[in-house]
């Protein structure tokens, strides 16, 4: 995750409670996406940015996950998501989100 | 409506391995943040030589001298590969080394800011004037300096100039005190216009074409040249035309990040079309920044570095002449301030509006030209395979569509896409890397419809948060001009006359 957004995700969590945050992940593969979950929950594994060795252990989600397409309107997620759905490799992307939040995630 | 045509196609690569280490901003960015890093240390291990880079098959089909269609037949990864051709030049254009282009670089500097040391400058000089495109030129290449006097211009503020490792030359800042003209930006300004007058040459010695007959030049890198008052004044496009020796042509310079050559593309062509000019040419050199971008990933797969080429390309748009592929002006798509940045806008404003218009199908284009970044490059660096994500989202669309069914999307992305081949240089692989194989695809061969697409990433300038894009459709000359389909001025006359006489002899029958 790069490094400005580590600092507004740290920054959030300092400001409003890492139990009230949730991250939405938005990668196109499984492992620029479990990268990105990682890096909130366990801490930034390429040690370059705000988050290294810092371990909010938040709730993180991808946008093809069935909780988020369950949190949201219908129609919207179709028309906004409902390509992509077909160009992804969604099963991928999805085991990597679970595994990491079974891992790392604190709440 | 009388297209415009693209007239002619030029591609040149720059092996440029000591700028990868010095101006490839992954590394400069690396040594300020982390100089005693194992990445810095491991690079010189895996810089590919000048020979390897020249055989590289994506290389290759860059120049010419294979097409696309040619790399489904290797597995990749493609570095350790042997293709069918080696040569340094190809059908559009060539692959030079970099000593040569350091020469190039001196060539195009009209400030004396490029320094060269005497020895190393006798020796590329000696090497350009046995270059077809500029042997001329290098007779006059004025005599380089004494190593000590480079040593201190580099201690004071110069950007320098290294081949294998050793300082042979710098780039001088052009003002004491003005930001926008340290060394740091002067020397990325003369690799883009070198890189983009090597194109342009090789766009007219490979075209036939007669260079005082463009009159126009739209330059259309990413880079700013200006000074502390206009800091993108310009004009890199006026710059290579006066290096290429188009003395009739002014130019100008389009920005619209990694879009900007197809925006080029379609503004050239309403130049044209509307009879303002008759030749343009839309050019761009590279950018020495992007080297080495995605080096750490490379270097820990235990692979070379890929992105160790600088790209450059040259069009030339003209009037219909009947036989090349004529652009339509009509059918071009564009991602709007209203758009919206959900993938599924992005290709209906891009690909399916224009379609829609013409009452075309997604099937209806045989090959759409997208972002045609090597997959070599960006899968072991973690960013997939763009091409192909592309031609994915272009296939869903079509599913959703109902143009073709789910099961036949794989196939779509086969039949109707390419395999990336060009470096990951922004501008450079977007859409305009295939125009020169559509000059023949759409000519001798089977194709009848091209679409090519562009697309930016504008939230890196911290201006917008909006995304672009501009795509227009090529297709196979209909072999007509505006007057066959025209009736004459005479013929018309004559019926009018007619008419008006049967009314006449009406009117005296009537009395």
């Amino acid at each position: 995750m790069d490094l400005e957004n580590q600092k507004r995700v740290k920054d959030f969590a300092d400001k409003y409670g890492a139990e009230n945050l949730v991250v939405i992940v938005g990668a196109s593969e499984g492992e620029a996406a479990g990268l990105a979950a990682e890096t909130v929950t366990a801490g930034d594994p390429t040690f370059a940015g705000p988050l290294t060795g810092v371990q909010l252990g938040l709730k993180a989600y991808h946008v093809v996950e069935p909780e988020f397409k369950a949190a949201v309107n219908e129609e919207v997620y179709e028309e906004q998501i409902g390509m992509m759905e077909m160009v992804l490799d969604t099963d991928d992307i999805i085991s990597e989100m679970v595994s990491i939040r079974n891992e790392f995630c604190k709440f | 409506m009388t297209f415009p045509v693209i007239k002619g196609a030029g591609y040149a690569l720059v092996h440029t391995p000591d700028m990868i280490i010095h101006n490839g901003t992954t590394q400069t960015t690396e040594r300020i943040i982390n100089p005693e890093s194992e990445y810095l240390k491991k690079i010189n291990n895996h810089l590919r030589s000048y020979e390897e880079v020249v055989k590289y098959i994506p290389n290759q089909v860059y120049i010419g001298n294979m097409k696309p269609s040619d790399l489904e037949g290797y597995e990749m990864p493609w570095f350790d590969k042997v293709g069918k051709t080696d040569e340094r030049f190809g059908k559009f254009g060539e692959i030079m080394p970099q000593d040569e282009f350091t020469g190039l670089m001196k060539m195009s500097d009209v400030f004396d800011l490029v320094l060269l040391e005497k020895d190393y400058n006798d020796a590329v000089k000696a090497k350009l004037m046995v270059h077809p495109l500029f042997k001329e030129e290098a007779a006059s290449m004025k005599d380089g300096v004494e190593i000590e006097e480079i040593e201190k211009a580099v201690a004071d503020h110069a950007e320098g100039l290294y081949n294998n490792g050793t300082l042979i030359g710098c780039v001088k800042r052009a003002h004491d005190v003005d930001s926008n003209l340290t060394a740091h930006i002067l020397f990325e300004n003369l690799v883009v216009k070198a890189s983009g007058v090597l194109a342009f040459n090789n766009l007219i010695e490979k075209n036939n074409i007669n260079v005082e007959d463009i009159d126009y030049v739209i330059e259309c890198s990413e880079e700013a040249c200006g000074d502390m008052n206009q800091r993108g004044g310009g004009n890199f496009a006026k710059a290579i035309a006066e290096s290429c020796n188009a003395v009739n042509a002014t130019g100008s310079d389009t920005r619209g990040f990694c879009a900007a050559p197809i925006h080029a593309l379609v503004q050239a062509s309403a130049l044209v079309q509307a009879g303002v000019y008759k030749n343009v040419v839309i050019a761009a050199g590279g950018a020495s920044a992007k080297l080495g971008m995605n080096g750490k990933d490379h270097v820990k797969k235990e692979m070379p570095i890929l992105e160790d080429v600088l790209g450059g390309f040259a069009i030339l748009i003209s009037e219909n002449d009947g036989v090349n592929p004529q652009i339509r002006t009509d059918l071009v798509g564009r991602h709007t301030v209203g758009t919206g940045s959900s993938p599924q806008a992005v290709i209906t404003a891009l690909i399916t509006d224009p379609l829609d218009k013409a009452g075309l199908k997604i099937t209806d284009i045989d090959k759409y030209s997208v972002e045609m970044q090597n997959p070599d490059i960006t899968k072991p660096a973690g960013a997939g395979n763009v091409p192909e994500s592309n031609y994915k989202m272009i296939g869903a669309l079509g599913v959703k569509r109902k143009d073709i069914e789910r099961k036949e999307l794989l196939n779509f992305v086969k039949k109707h896409g390419m395999n990336g081949w060009a470096p990951t240089q922004g501008h450079i692989p977007s859409g305009v890397p295939y125009l020169g194989f559509a000059m023949e695809d759409l000519t001798a061969g089977d194709f009848n419809k091209a679409m090519i697409v562009g697309k930016g990433s504008l939230f890196l300038g911290r201006m917008t948060n909006l995304f672009d894009g501009v795509s227009v459709i090529l297709e196979r000359n209909s072999g007509k001009t505006e007057e066959e389909n025209t009736v004459s001025k005479e013929v018309v006359k004559n019926m009018i006359a007619e008419a008006m006489r049967g009314f006449a002899s009406q009117m005296l029958g009537e009395e």
